[in-house]
């Protein structure tokens, strides 16, 4: 039997000035899983994130790391953790390979293990040539690529990303994204916070939502997008349409002549919808969701659950 | 952690601590030698050519030993308080934090950069001081001890300094307004025999006064104080800051939440 990769049970935490950041938070998160914690800014993640790598004390409740107490074990627990937290938090003024090389150290790896580790990591996040370069002369993407290859260094079991993509352009954001998956099949457990919404639904395999120091919703992502039961899709047209169309069980909305925007139900789904647009001759050159489902589900829940605590 | 990781984590920090203040040396290393050059040139030649003898050397030799010892202690105290107040400011502490290591090996680190930056300090005004003074090194043992014994204790109240400070004033306060007036009335340019009883009474309560005796013991073999005592208090300094430094990064003062 594999020990869960992060189990916390009652976990609290209450700052000095009074302010009650967690609230007795329960999460299990399975080995090998892409996690996604979500949650609105203050909402909790990051002293969560905080505790888990020991950066911020708890005050009540446990936290196990592969089955390590962080109470009784802190240093193996640690071990298993690499973190990329949200702010840059490396040494701008050293070169890009020594930061990389110094982490591993602190760790206890040997100098040439750590080189060569450096070396594998700094290729693979595409750094390798900027490695003698001063970090602070790194762009925003790099320099949150050079926090990956740093908490990879001691290639630990458990990595957790604090929005690891803030700020980052596309392109290597989906690069990005791409290395993740790939260093989650070679069986690394990955916790991922991210106010990319798309993101967290490209990625992860399953979800928490936590808003003002509790848990409101923790379930598979495709359960929870099972759940939508409304989505809003915006139909590019191939040729111009001088009035709205009537389609009978889709609220339709006209947007200019070339764009509809149309309510789509799970009954009667999207096929329905095409037969009715193929028989009133209206073509379309190309469709897209208007909003991400995933946010429209989350807004919804973190609604409802101020509503709740009101 | 298994006491070879532990070491080479030592190693780790100890690399990246020496390389932080010889990567800057202009900084670091050359401006304790040229003040100390200007020391020898005013106070040495012009103002002491005036003075008779102190304790039968000429004064500027028996102000090299203070000169010396000022620099190591200044040097090993800011090293270490604008280091670890640095790596807090920009959060790279925590690199450190989040690692498995033992917070013995986080001071040890950083009070090693101090040492290293005050003996490479130590060796830059040493050489500087040939310029100027003859020196015999009477007792070269106890002057290795005193200087290296002195810039541990000196690197551990910076890294308490560092560990409290929670801005830029902060880190500088406490050299400005206590250091350096501990320093300079440690009896860098006087011996305190020539001081009123009264005042003679007063300087040795200045643990520094101590350092400074026992190092200018060591190079010309004269001390206004027992160097028994001078040892036995700063043995009981670094005892004392070491435990305290311990104490507070287990409580996490001023780096966890």
């Amino acid at each position: 039997m594999t020990l869960p990769a992060l189990t916390l049970r009652n976990l609290c935490k209450t700052y000095a000035n009074g302010f009650e950041a967690l609230r007795g938070i329960d999460l299990d998160v399975a080995e090998g899983e892409f996690f996604a914690l979500l949650g609105p800014n203050g909402a909790g993640k990051s002293t969560t994130i905080g505790i888990i790598c020991s950066l911020v004390r708890k005050t009540g409740g446990q936290a196990h790391i592969f089955g390590h107490d962080l109470d009784t074990e802190l240093s193996a627990a640690k071990r298993c953790i690499g973190l990329v937290p949200q702010e840059f938090n490396f040494n701008q003024f050293e070169p890009v390979a020594e930061i990389v090389m110094n982490q591993a150290g602190y760790y206890g790896l040997p100098r040439e293990l750590a080189r060569q580790r450096a070396e594998i990591y700094l290729k693979q996040l595409g750094l390798w040539d900027k490695r003698q370069q001063i970090a602070r002369e790194l762009s925003g993407g790099m320099k949150r690529r050079l926090m990956i290859a740093r908490a990879l260094v001691h290639e630990p079991k458990l990595l957790i990303l604090d929005e690891p993509t803030a700020g980052v352009d596309i392109e290597i954001r989906r690069s990005m994204w791409e290395f993740l998956r790939d260093i989650n099949a070679r069986g690394v457990t990955i916790i991922l916070t991210t106010h990319y919404l798309e993101e967290a639904e490209s990625l992860c395999r399953h979800i928490a939502i936590i808003n003002q120091g509790t848990i409101i919703e923790n379930t598979g992502m495709q359960e929870l997008l099972n759940r939508l039961h409304l989505e809003t899709f915006v139909l590019n047209l191939q040729y111009p349409l001088w009035e709205t169309p009537d389609l009978p069980g889709y609220p339709v909305r006209r947007l200019n002549d070339l764009t509809l925007e149309v309510d789509v139900a799970r009954e009667p789904g999207i096929n329905a919808l095409f037969q009715q647009l193929s028989t009133q001759g209206i073509l379309v050159s190309s469709l897209r969701n208007k909003a991400n489902r995933l946010e429209e589900l989350f807004l919804s829940l973190v609604e409802k659950s101020d509503d709740t605590t009101l | 952690m298994p006491f070879h990781a532990q070491l080479i984590a030592l190693q780790t920090i100890l690399i990246k601590e020496t390389l932080r203040f010889l990567r800057i040396w202009i900084q670091t290393i050359l401006p304790p030698a040229v003040t100390t050059a200007l020391y020898f040139i005013i106070f040495g030649e012009l103002i002491g050519a005036q003075l008779g003898p102190v304790e039968g050397l000429s004064y500027t030799q028996f102000i090299a030993p203070g000169l010396i010892m000022m620099a190591v202690i200044t040097n090993a105290y800011s090293n270490v308080v604008s280091s670890f107040f640095s790596a807090k400011f920009q959060r790279h502490i925590e690199e450190m934090l989040v690692s498995p290591l033992p917070n013995f090996i986080i001071v040890l680190g950083f009070v090693g950069g101090g040492l290293a930056r005050g003996l490479v300090v130590g060796l830059a005004v040493i050489i500087t001081s040939l310029f100027f003074a003859d020196l015999h090194w009477q007792h070269p043992l106890i002057t290795l001890a005193v200087i290296v014994l002195t810039a541990v204790l000196f690197a551990l109240a910076g890294l308490i300094n560092g560990i409290y400070a929670k801005s830029f004033d902060d880190i500088s306060v406490v050299p400005t307004f206590v250091l350096t007036p501990l320093i300079y009335l440690g009896g860098i340019f006087y011996s305190i025999q020539m001081l009123p009883p009264f005042w003679q009474d007063v300087s040795l309560l200045n643990p520094i006064l101590y350092m400074i005796n026992a190092f200018r013991f060591g190079i010309l073999g004269v001390s206004d104080i027992d160097i028994r005592l001078a040892f036995a208090i700063i043995g009981l300094f670094i005892a004392t800051l070491f435990g305290y430094s311990l104490w507070l990064l287990h409580r996490g003062t001023g780096i966890r939440s």
